[in-house]
C-alpha cells in the first residue's frame, strides 16, 4: 500500500528541496564560488560588460566552457570557431549527465523535468550529486537535486554581479591567486573525480599537447590539443589494455 | 560589428555558450541508461573531452593575463608543482592541493614585491 498524505509529501519536498540548497555551504562549492571570483576577474580583464558576465554565469554554468568561450572572444574568434571550441570543450558533460540520470529519476519522473535540471550539471554538482544523491530517497533526488543545482546557480550569478565591481580593485597578489584558483581547481578536481585509466592519461597529454600546438598553430590550439592529445591517450590506454587483458 | 555592442553579444554567448553546452547535457539526458559506460566510443569521447580541458588549464597556468602575465613562468609551475606533491601527500583531497598551490603561489608573488 502506498498512501502517502498528499500534504506531508508536499511539505517533505520542501525539505528535501532544502536540504539540496544547504549544499551551498559545502567545501565543492565554496571552492566553485571562489573559482568564480577568479573568473570574475578574468572576465573584467578581458573588458566583459558585468551585464554579460552574469548571463553567462547563468546560462552557460559550466566553468570550462565559459573559459574557452571567454577565450575565443579575446581572441576575436568567429561565431562558429567558438561553437565549435565550446562545443568540444562540453562533450564530457553528455556521459556526466547519462551517468547522473539513472541516480536521479524515478519511473515517473517526466524526461521534461531531466532536460531542465541537467542544465545544472557542472563538474561540482556532478560530483556533489553522485556523492550524496544516494543518501536521498529516490522519490526526492530531482527535488533535491534541484535544490543544490538552482542555488548555486543564482548564489554565483548573484556573486559575479557583486563581485564585478570589486575585482580591479583588488591587491595584485590577491587577482593572481584568484586567476591560479581556476586552473588548480580544475586540475584537482578533474583527477579527484576521475574514474577510468584513460582520463589521467588523456589529462597528461592535453597538458603538453595545449602549449605544443599553441606553438605550432595558435588559431586551433585548444581543438588540436584536445583531438590530438585525446585520440593518442585513448589509443595508447587501449594497447595497454589490451597487453594486460592477454598477459592475464 | 563590434562583438560586445547590444544584443549580439547576449546572442554570441546564447549560441556558442548556452547552446553549446546544453546539447550536450540534453543528449545526456536522452541517452540516459542506454550509454553503454564500457563502450570504446565513449572512451574516446572521454579522453578528447578531458585533454581538451587539459590543454586550457595548461594555457592559463603558462600564459596567463592580469596580473599574473608579469609573475616568472618558475614560480607558477613550482606552485603547481607543490600543490600537486601536497595533493598526493593528503590521499588526494582537492582543497590541499588547491590551498597548498594558491598559497605558495601568494608567498612567491608577496616575495617577488607584488
Amino acid at each position: 500500500m502506498n498512501s502517502v498524505d498528499p500534504i506531508e509529501d508536499e511539505r517533505s519536498s520542501l525539505v528535501w528541496f532544502l536540504a539540496g540548497a544547504r549544499g551551498i555551504f559545502s567545501l565543492p562549492a565554496i571552492i566553485l564560488m571562489l573559482s568564480f571570483v577568479g573568473f570574475c576577474s578574468l572576465t573584467v580583464q578581458a573588458g566583459i560588460p558585468p551585464g554579460q558576465v552574469v548571463f553567462m554565469t547563468g546560462i552557460v554554468w559550466a566553468l570550462p566552457a565559459k573559459v574557452i568561450l571567454v577565450s575565443s572572444i579575446l581572441s576575436d574568434a568567429s561565431l562558429a570557431t567558438a561553437f565549435l571550441a565550446v562545443t568540444l570543450s562540453s562533450v564530457r558533460l553528455m556521459p556526466m549527465v547519462a551517468a547522473l540520470v539513472p541516480e536521479l529519476r524515478t519511473p515517473k519522473t517526466p524526461t521534461w523535468l531531466l532536460l531542465v535540471l541537467s542544465h545544472f550539471i557542472a563538474i561540482t554538482a556532478w560530483v556533489f550529486a553522485m556523492e550524496r544523491v544516494q543518501d536521498v530517497p529516490r522519490q526526492h533526488r530531482t527535488t533535491f537535486f534541484a535544490g543544490f543545482g538552482i542555488t548555486l546557480v543564482a548564489a554565483n550569478m548573484a556573486l559575479v554581479g557583486i563581485v564585478y565591481r570589486l575585482v580591479a580593485d583588488f591587491p595584485p597578489v590577491v587577482a593572481g591567486c584568484l586567476f591560479f584558483l581556476t586552473p588548480v581547481y580544475f586540475l584537482a578536481s578533474i583527477w579527484n573525480s576521475a574514474r577510468h585509466p584513460v582520463v589521467y592519461a588523456a589529462l597528461a597529454l592535453g597538458l603538453v599537447a595545449g602549449p605544443l600546438c599553441y606553438w605550432i598553430a595558435p588559431e586551433f590550439d585548444i581543438l588540436l590539443a584536445g583531438l590530438g592529445g585525446g585520440t593518442i591517450a585513448w589509443a595508447g590506454e587501449r594497447l595497454w589494455r589490451s597487453k594486460r587483458e592477454k598477459s592475464a | 560589428m563590434n562583438w560586445m555592442d547590444g544584443w549580439w553579444a547576449y546572442a554570441f554567448i546564447a549560441i556558442a555558450g548556452w547552446l553549446a553546452t546544453d546539447i550536450w547535457r540534453w543528449l545526456g539526458v536522452l541517452a540516459g541508461n542506454r550509454l553503454r559506460d564500457d563502450s570504446e566510443a565513449l572512451n574516446w569521447v572521454r579522453a578528447v573531452a578531458t585533454a581538451l580541458v587539459a590543454a586550457v588549464i595548461a594555457k592559463l597556468i603558462l600564459y596567463p593575463t592580469g596580473v599574473l602575465a608579469q609573475s616568472p613562468l618558475w614560480l607558477r609551475l613550482g606552485a603547481v608543482a607543490v600543490g600537486a606533491i601536497a595533493f598526493f601527500l593528503a590521499r588526494q583531497k582537492p582543497a590541499v592541493g588547491i590551498a597548498t598551490a594558491v598559497a605558495a603561489l601568494a608567498v612567491g608573488l608577496w616575495w617577488l614585491g607584488f
